[in-house]
Formats: structure tokens, C-alpha cells, sequence
């Protein structure tokens, strides 16, 4: 995984609530056995006409987002499916941080591990930030994740809530298999605990 | 001193920790993996990267049932891209040398339906697969969530996932159901009353008199849909029931193991006074057959009413987003829900392909015709249970009645395999989600109960169940 860094750049204005997975991508395009190459894909099905051509009023198709690096979104977003299709398609599309209110738990686990950054503000912040970005590429929002802030284009800081492991991950962009690995033998301490007071909890093959 | 009483969830919980670090992350143990092939190619490539194996092959069960064929199957398979992710998963399967049930075997059939259905799934146990209905298995008593491809890998390689604990969340159902009620229309209510997103971050236990007198597919029913309500698990203690559905299942534990196991089974309740963080109650009596009218879970009415209008919603997003579903869907506010007509009809999915259900539809079938402008095609959720609807002589009935009688697999509830909505055409459809494009670009979808789907597919409309019912019983 990269590094995530401080950077500013446009941002997105996406005011919809409850966004689900499958308008983020849509399940055809879950044939897939890579996790590259799914940015051209992203919200297909309102981003494109059945010809393949792309519609005018979707907002990533106008020349002001079409190299958005932050979406601001509605309540709720990312609900439904687990498809880690989701964040592959956003992360390659060049989204790095999706700003909302809440999340859909799943999306939520996906998004940080494939160092996509996602921040929960209050709704007037939200609401506020959703302003900045339909000013389009006049008004570029930073995200500064060491220190925990968002800079809004004027200036005004906003400080966010991030848990701590995730954003030593993030940061140094690290697996978190390779950091589980290195409790294996707390791990096997259990497998063996459970084999003697669980026997039939372990192994299932017939 | 007492120890503080716990929940069900607590207690699933606090017997699968490993390690709890000091920020709070946890490693928590994973008993169970179930694997289907749309969720998991990247998984193994990431093993094979990193030269990791897999930890504990027992663990896990494979199975394909997103993108197969519903339709003479044994020919091959002919989408490309299907074949090869299905082949994928089957290779995968022998180079890690983990269980898998191939697509021609018996007891293939959507992961949350085969699982119960081979014992795998147990009380006590936590359990994971790589897709958001994995709350099914909550059903039976154990933790069960839906997780993303970086962490099915994380579980092959460590069988565990970092995880915080949720906050308890309690939906009690009492009161009598009425006629044509079913678990289908309560979990729609409990999703139409606490919204999509009412049990984000949460675990929801489900409880009181009508989850008690629920059948474990009922349950099921009603675990499946709990992601619906934002929650990632569902969960109903144990009980009798649960025990006797997985008495003699094939990876059910036998003979010494199974007494024992039953033992601690009893034991899987939460505590009198354990404290939730949320109580939802809900009275039973007050439920009707429901059907979903927009874009959203949430978006349901009991079937006698009208579409909901805009114009009386306050809040301007919340309005918009109706605006946009009813726009979306084809429908006008104030028109009744019975006037909206369907194009195809779906009876399948993990929320509603099981026996019992495949039943109910045929109840409903029996002596009638689907009408003229409807599709309807039946999809069971896994072999067996399609060997045993032919046993019954239900794939008779619907056979009978105009209905297509399909293979095992997700089929038209997500539209992978073909199956599917073309733009503009309605379904009223037994599965679970109504987004936009769900069942195909452009589609539309009406979630309903089997015993409803059935009653539309015949009268060529939503339709109220109860009424079909009613004048057979005046004939
Ligand atoms: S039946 Fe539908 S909801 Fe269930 S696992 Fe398959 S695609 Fe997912």
C-alpha cells in the first residue's frame, strides 16, 4: 500500500444520501479478477448513457471534477454489498478521501485498507464542505491526516476523529496481515485452547 | 463481585479473543470462512504475492454461485468472464488444498443457503464470508458478518480479522401475526421503522415471541435483511429448533462431540439484565404484507397503501431522495401499490430460496396461471433443496402454473449470470436489495415476500396475498 500524504486537490460534490455499492459500481462489472482498472467504471450506471457515451450532467464528466481527489457525500454512504470493488473503483478512478456524516461499516473497513481515507464530520461541516467543492477547481480542500485536519479552501480548519491504528497504517502504509502475523503465537495459543475446550469448533471438512 | 451480565453478542465475542491491543483494536479468532468466487480472486493472488499460506484449510468452503448459469449448466458455462472467475475459484480451491463443492455438485447453491444447510454454519461460532449477507448465519447463533476481499485474505492467512466490538442493539417482535404475514414482511417493517442506516456499527440481537415461534428459515429470512438496516450482523439465540435443524447435518458434530456441543449451545443467551445500547419493539399484530415501492430497503408500505408523496417531507435531501427513487421507478405519488404492474417475477435469493419458501409460493400457484405479461422463473438456493421441491412435487406446480424452474445460484437477484432485468422492466422480486440497477441497468425492483411474489406473478400486479387466499376460501 502507498503512503498516504498531505495533499490538496478538487473535490467532488456528491449531495445524495445512502449511496450504495452497487451504484459505485455495478455488479456486471464484478466479473473482474483483478483489483486495477476499475476507475472507468465508477458510478457507471449515472455516469455514462447506454451507448457508452458520457452523460453531460453527471458531475464527474464536468471539467471541473474530472480529476476530483476528495468526494463530499451524503449520509450513509457505501451501504449495501462488500464488494471491495467499490473502493478499487474509487481509488483508481483518483479519490483519495471521501468526506461524509456516517458510512456503511463494511465500505468503511474496505476503504482503509486499500489507503483510501475516509472522515466522518457533522452534518454543518458536511454541508459546509459540500459548498467549497461546488466551487469546483476554484476552491481546492487539503487533507493533512497526520495532524488530523481538513483545510477548507479559505483557510478554516477542520479537525477530524481518526482511529489510531488505522492511520499508522495509512500513513506508513502498511499490511495489516504482516502486523496480525506477528501475534502468531498468541493465535496459536488459542487454536489450542479452543481445540481442547471446543473440539468440534475447529475443521469441518467431511 | 457479579461479573456484569452480557449479551449473546458479548459473550461470541469475548470467546474469540485473541488479543486486545491498546488503542482498542482487537484480533478476534474466526472459526469459519465461506468463499465464492466474485469476492476472492484478488484474495488468493494476494497470498501467492506475499508467499503466505493458509492457515487452517478446514476452515473454509468454497463455492461458486454469483455467476453460474441457472440453465442447463451442465453444457458449461458460456459467459467468458464468468467461466473463467468460476474456474479460478475451483483452482484455487485444489493449489491451497481447501474444501470446495464444485458447480455440478448437488450441493452447490448460494453460499448463505449451504451453509446452514451442511451443518457448517453452528451456534457459538464466528464466521465470515466475502459478501454482506453473511448475517444470514446470525440465525442460527453465530456471529456472522460480510467482509471485503483484503480481509478474506487476512482470515487465510491468519484466521483472525482486526476488529472493535459493536454496540448491542435489541429489535423484540411480539404480538400475532396475521394472515399472510411472514418473516419477509417483518424484517421490511423493521427496516421501514429504523431506516437503512438505524443499525450502523451495530450487532442486532432479535428476540421476543414472534422471532421464538419463527422457523430457523425464517430467521434466516430475517438475519439476511438485518444488513439491510446498516447493521452487519444478525443474531437469535439459539434454541431447540436450531438444534434439531442441525441434528445430523453432515458437518454437524456427531456422536460425544454433538452432546457436548449441545451443551454449550445452551448456554449461547444473553444475560436477564444485559444492558443494549439501542431497544427497538415492534407489535406483530400491527404488521401487513409489505412490499418496498422505491430505490432503498427502507423505502417499503404495508401493500394496501399508496405511493408516498414528496411534497409532505420536510427535509429537503430526504425529499429529493424520494423525488429521485419514484422518478427512478417509474411510479406517481397517490397511486395504490396494487395498481403498479410487474414485467418478471423472481423467487430466489439467500433471504428467500429455501424450502419453505419455494412452498409457500407454490401454495399461492397451485391451480393458477401466471398472467400473460409476467416472466416468473423460480431459482431454489442450493441442489438439495431443489431435489427436494422435486420430491414434493412443488417444480410441478409452478411448472404447471407458467413458472420457470431454474438451477441454484444468486441469479436475477444481482444479475451477474445473465439473469436478468432489462431497462425499464419491473420485477416483484423475493431478494433483498431495490437499488438502482440492482437486478440489471435500468431495472426496477419490488422486494416482497415468496407468498407475494407468487400472487403477483398470477395476477400480473402487486397484490395482496390475503385477497387470493380469501376467494379460494369462498369457492
Ligand atoms: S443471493 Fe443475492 S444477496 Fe444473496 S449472496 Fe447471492 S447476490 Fe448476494
Amino acid at each position: 500500500m502507498k503512503k498516504f500524504e498531505t495533499f490538496s486537490g478538487v473535490a467532488v460534490p456528491f449531495p445524495g444520501h445512502n449511496i450504495d455499492t452497487d451504484r459505485i459500481i455495478p455488479a456486471r462489472f464484478l466479473k473482474t479478477i483483478k483489483r486495477t482498472g476499475l476507475g472507468v467504471n465508477l458510478f457507471n450506471d449515472i455516469r455514462y448513457n447506454e451507448d457508452g457515451s458520457e452523460r453531460e450532467d453527471f458531475v464527474l464528466n464536468q471539467p471541473a471534477y474530472r480529476k476530483s481527489e476528495v468526494l463530499v457525500a451524503g449520509d450513509n454512504f457505501g451501504c449495501g454489498s462488500s464488494r471491495e470493488h467499490a473502493p478499487w473503483a474509487l481509488t483508481d478512478f483518483g479519490i483519495k478521501c471521501v468526506i461524509s456524516t456516517s458510512f456503511a461499516d463494511i465500505f468503511f473497513n474496505n476503504s482503509f485498507k486499500n489507503g483510501l481515507l475516509l472522515i466522518r464530520v457533522s452534518p454543518e461541516q458536511r454541508d459546509a464542505l459540500l459548498e467549497d467543492a461546488a466551487r469546483g477547481e476554484n476552491a481546492r480542500i487539503s487533507i493533512d491526516l497526520e495532524n488530523q485536519k481538513i483545510v477548507r479552501p479559505d483557510g478554516e480548519e477542520i479537525p477530524f476523529d481518526v482511529d489510531p491504528f488505522r492511520k499508522h497504517c495509512l500513513l506508513e502504509g502498511l499490511d495489516d496481515i504482516g502486523i496480525t502475523l506477528q501475534s502468531g503465537e498468541k493465535i496459536s495459543d488459542f487454536e489450542a485452547k479452543q481445540k481442547v475446550s471446543k473440539p468440534w469448533m475447529q475443521g469441518a471438512r467431511v | 463481585m457479579m461479573a456484569a451480565p452480557k449479551t449473546l453478542f458479548d459473550k461470541i465475542w469475548d470467546s474469540h479473543l485473541v488479543e486486545e491491543k491498546d488503542d482498542g483494536t482487537c484480533i478476534l479468532y474466526i472459526d469459519r470462512q465461506i468463499i465464492h468466487e466474485i469476492t476472492s480472486a484478488q484474495a488468493f493472488d494476494g497470498l501467492r504475492e506475499s508467499n503466505r499460506p493458509v492457515r487452517v484449510k478446514d476452515a473454509h468452503l468454497l463455492v461458486a454461485d454469483h455467476n453460474v448459469p441457472t440453465k442447463g449448466r451442465a453444457d458449461g458455462i458460456e459467459n467468458e468472464e464468468s467461466r473463467i472467475q468460476i474456474e479460478l475459484l475451483e483452482k484455487n480451491a485444489k493449489e491451497f488444498d481447501l474444501p470446495f463443492f464444485d458447480f455440478l455438485d448437488v450441493r452447490q447453491g448460494i453460499v448463505h443457503v449451504i451453509g446452514p444447510e451442511q451443518g457448517f454454519t453452528q451456534p457459538g461460532l464466528t464466521l465470515v464470508c466475502g459478501d454482506s449477507h453473511t448475517a444470514t448465519h446470525g440465525a442460527l447463533g453465530a456471529l456472522a458478518f460480510g467482509i471485503g476481499t483484503s480481509e478474506v485474505e487476512h482470515v487465510l492467512a491468519t484466521q483472525t480479522l482486526l476488529q472493535k466490538p459493536s454496540k448491542n442493539m435489541r429489535v423484540t417482535v411480539n404480538g400475532k401475526m396475521g394472515d399472510g404475514v411472514t418473516a419477509k414482511d417483518i424484517i421490511l417493517a423493521i427496516i421501514g421503522k429504523i431506516g437503512t442506516a438505524g443499525g450502523t456499527g451495530c450487532v442486532i440481537e432479535y428476540a421476543g415471541s414472534v422471532i421464538e415461534d419463527m422457523s430457523v428459515e425464517g430467521r434466516m429470512t430475517v438475519c439476511n435483511m438485518t444488513i439491510e438496516a446498516g447493521a452487519r450482523a444478525g443474531l437469535v439465540a439459539p434454541d431447540e429448533k436450531v438444534f434439531d435443524y442441525l441434528a445430523g447435518r453432515p458437518m454437524a458434530p456427531k456422536g460425544a462431540a454433538w452432546e457436548q456441543a449441545v451443551e454449550y449451545w445452551k448456554t449461547l443467551k444473553s444475560d436477564p439484565d444485559a444492558k443494549y445500547d439501542i431497544e427497538v419493539e415492534l407489535d406483530a399484530s400491527e404488521i401487513e404484507p409489505f412490499v418496498s415501492w422505491g430505490t432503498s430497503p427502507e423505502m417499503v408500505a404495508p401493500i394496501g397503501d399508496v405511493v408516498p408523496d414528496p411534497a409532505s417531507i420536510c427535509d429537503d435531501a430526504k425529499r429529493e431522495t424520494v423525488e429521485g427513487a419514484l422518478k427512478y421507478m417509474g411510479i406517481e405519488a397517490g397511486m395504490k401499490l396494487t395498481d403498479i404492474h410487474v414485467d418478471k417475477v423472481f423467487i430466489g435469493s439467500c433471504t428467500n430460496s429455501r424450502i419453505e419458501d419455494i412452498r409457500a409460493a407454490a401454495a399461492v400457484a397451485k391451480g393458477r396461471k401466471v398472467a400473460d405479461s409476467v416472466y416468473a422463473l423460480v431459482v431454489p438456493g442450493s441442489g438439495l433443496i431443489k431435489e427436494q421441491a422435486e420430491e414434493e412435487g412443488l417444480d410441478q406446480i409452478l411448472l404447471d402454473a407458467g413458472f420457470d424452474w431454474r438451477e441454484p445460484g444468486c441469479s436475477m437477484c444481482l444479475g451477474m449470470n445473465g439473469d436478468m432485468l432489462e431497462p425499464g422492466e419491473r420485477s416483484a422480486s423475493t431478494s433483498n436489495r431495490n437499488f438502482q440497477g440492482r437486478q440489471g441497468p435500468g431495472g426496477r425492483t419490488h422486494l416482497v415476500s415468496p407468498a407475494m411474489a407468487a400472487a403477483a406473478a398470477v395476477t400480473g400486479h402487486l397484490a395482496d396475498v390475503r385477497q387470493l387466499v380469501d376467494s379460494e376460501a369462498a369457492e
